[in-house]
């Protein structure tokens, strides 16, 4: 579903090259984590993936289904079904989060070709999925991530992800700031998502959020590079001895 | 028609004198009307349009901006339904009265007949000097409407008035009283249909009797080429509310002018303006408050998207009487300024003679923020909706504020059209 080829990118600011030569395969029905020390890349991997301008691709390429997504902007990209659920969700005043969910579920609809959700329909989507997350009506009557506090923002990051259904999620330290409660109710919505045709990315710095979540492969990014990969085992050798052994065997 | 020309006319001026020839004929009125009228042109002959030398005027040369004056050969004017279903519905189509209608509490009547016996000849009385808007408005005026709501009357449904035109020339005035603890919604409709270019004139003096409630909404869409020339004068009696509401939404050179006085105790105007801007418009808003008596409040927010190479205005002054203490009036303009050629300027002016009062004013000027853009783009939304979307929730907070579903509603479907067409 999704092939990284030596991948380089650069930050377009400053032209500090961040990701070196990045090679990763990630099949449908897929779960993989990435993992990795701090400043080793694993978020600018997640931006680069979602299109953001502020990284510039200099080398290599991106397929998704066989194709390049690098001059597709982030819209046409989660049209396609690629979504990332973000460490550190905006809050965006004056903008609904019920008309920016009906907004943006028929926008990728019309992009897609099919035709927009009737309001009821629309309603009983969103009420289902909130109520599995555990997302109170209130919340949704807020503005845009106005207000939530950071565990609220990332149940409302997996809520988009369940009505939106895509086929390629990346998940960016969903676990970060999650109380064990919290942990649980996202991480049973992730894994409700699990499908044959789906594919889940998990960026995390640690094995927590893997044992709810169950990855098929593991990947360590170092450097921009991903420097090891194997099963879930690895996830767990890492947790025991740290990075540096990982780290000195590839060098 | 003996006095010479002080000074040389434009283009314009000379088509504005040549279109008063032209019109002053079957223009109503007695003796006195005209001769009102005679006075206001000639003013214009004299001294010309305003131009940035004249300080109400300084961001608006009026002079050098009005290129043109269409001749008055107006066509066919399209029926508009209402912004809100169910409202008494007045219309005029170029400057002449075509539709009224009944709504218990609510008396109106023309103004041409005002015009003909004479009794509207005080509407021929311009504001100062400076009063350009209200000489063009009262030497060509043709008809308009008096509208009485009476003491204690609670209007279910809004009043619509609707100023249509189809190209060319159209002058309305409207004198509007609510009375005595009355409550009313008003909107104002500007609104022309084809492309042949328009000088619109429009003039509006209201009163609030003590208690009185009143939300009065200007929704102005003038066609890309047409002149739109607005003013509403109101006083505001004991404990009267008013929320005044303006949406400009269209237009080539618009200025739209608002001037109040607080002259009961207790008394509260919250002035509201969205000003989407966009082509190589040139929007003007210009306020004068007077806070003239003790304990009267008043907010301003006025907030502004501007597009492409238009430009925009908002010269707002609060004048605070020696006496009128415990005055309180807080003014903000914010700029969404979404082009390099575009440009918006400010200017408050408070005039405070009282010492025990509250007054503020603030300006502030940005472009959408790259974050939220990119949030909403990576939930497939693309950039032109996802700026859309931006824009609207920059307008929104003041359009919510009104606290009134219809009316927020057809407010954000203005707001919206509006952006759907003009979103780069």
């Amino acid at each position: 579903m999704l092939e990284i080829r030596n991948l380089h990118a650069r930050i377009a600011e400053d032209g500090t090259e961040i990701i070196r030569g990045l090679n990763l395969t990630v099949k449908a029905g897929e779960v993989a984590a990435i993992m990795g020390p701090n400043g080793s890349g694993k978020s600018t991997l997640s931006y680069i993936l979602s299109g953001r301008e502020d990284y510039e691709v200099t080398e290599g390429d991106i397929l998704y289904d066989g194709e390049s997504i690098l001059e597709l902007d982030p819209a046409e990209r989660a049209a396609k079904g690629i979504f990332l659920a973000f460490q550190y969700p905006v809050e965006i005043p004056g903008v609904a989060t019920m008309q920016f969910l009906k907004v943006a579920l028929n926008e990728q609809r019309k992009q897609r070709g099919e035709a927009e959700l009737t309001t009821p329909d629309f309603m009983k989507r969103v009420k289902d999925a909130a109520a599995h997350l555990k997302i109170a009506p209130e919340m949704l009557r807020r503005p845009l991530n106005v207000g939530f506090s950071g565990g609220e923002k990332k149940r409302a990051e997996i809520l988009q992800m369940a009505l939106l259904e895509p086929r390629l999620c990346i998940l960016d330290e969903t676990d970060s700031g999650l109380d064990i409660d919290a942990l649980k109710i996202v991480s049973d919505g992730v894994n409700a998502l699990r499908s044959p045709d789906r594919a889940v990315i998990v960026i995390t710095h640690y094995q927590r959020l893997l044992e709810h979540i169950v990855p098929d492969t593991v990947h360590v990014l170092y450097k921009g590079q991903i420097i090891k990969s194997g099963d879930k085992g690895l996830a767990l050798e890492l947790e025991a001895n740290g990075y540096a052994d990982v780290i000195e065997a590839a060098a | 028609m003996s006095a010479q020309p002080q000074i040389k006319l434009t283009e314009a001026e000379n088509a504005l004198l040549m279109a008063y020839t032209e019109q002053v004929g079957d223009l109503p009125g007695n003796g006195d009307v005209l001769v009102a009228r005679d006075r206001l042109i000639t003013d214009i002959k004299t001294r010309g349009l305003p131009t940035r030398r004249i300080e109400a005027w300084h961001y608006t040369d009026l002079r050098n901006l009005l290129r043109q004056v269409p001749a008055n050969t107006n066509g066919d004017v399209k029926a508009l339904e209402p912004l809100i279903a169910g409202s008494a519905v007045f219309a005029l189509e170029n400057g002449k009265v075509v539709r009224t209608a009944k709504a218990e509490g609510v008396t109106a009547r023309g103004i041409a007949a005002m015009l003909e016996d004479g009794t509207g000849a005080f509407l021929m009385s311009p504001r100062g000097d400076d009063d350009a808007v209200g000489r063009i408005n009262g030497g060509f005026l043709r008809d308009g409407l008096e509208i009485a709501v009476a003491d204690g009357a609670a209007l279910a449904e809004p009043i619509e008035l609707q100023v249509l035109h189809s190209g060319g020339q159209s002058h309305a005035r409207f004198v509007v009283s609510v009375g005595a603890g009355a409550s009313a919604r008003i909107v104002e409709r500007q609104q022309g249909n084809g492309s042949a270019q328009a000088l619109v004139s429009s003039v509006s003096d209201l009163t609030l009797k003590a208690g009185a409630d009143v939300t009065w909404v200007i929704v102005q869409e003038q066609g890309v080429s047409d002149t739109h020339l607005g003013q509403i004068n109101f006083r505001l009696e004991k404990d009267a509310k008013l929320r005044l509401f303006i949406v400009n939404a269209g237009g080539k050179l618009v200025r739209q002018e608002v001037h109040g006085v607080t002259v009961g105790e207790g008394s509260d105007f919250t002035f509201r303006v969205v000003n989407l801007l966009g082509g190589e418009s040139h929007t003007d808003v210009t306020m004068t408050l007077g806070h003239d008596v003790p304990e009267t409040t008043s907010t301003e927010i006025v907030r502004n998207v501007v597009f492409d190479k238009a430009s925009g205005v908002f010269q707002g002054q609060i004048r605070v009487a020696p006496d009128a203490q415990k005055t309180d009036a807080r003014m903000a303009c914010n700029t969404l300024l979404l082009s390099e050629e575009g440009d918006f300027s400010t200017k408050p002016e408070l005039e405070i003679f009282a010492d025990d009062v509250q007054c503020a004013h603030g300006a502030t000027v940005a472009d959408i923020d790259r974050n939220h853009l990119y949030y909403l783009m990576a939930r497939g939304i693309p950039e032109k909706k996802a700026r859309a979307l931006l824009v609207q929730a920059f307008v929104a907070e003041v359009v919510e504020e009104l606290d009134d579903e219809p009316l927020v509603e057809a407010l954000e479907d203005v707001i919206e059209g509006w952006l759907e067409r003009h979103g780069n």
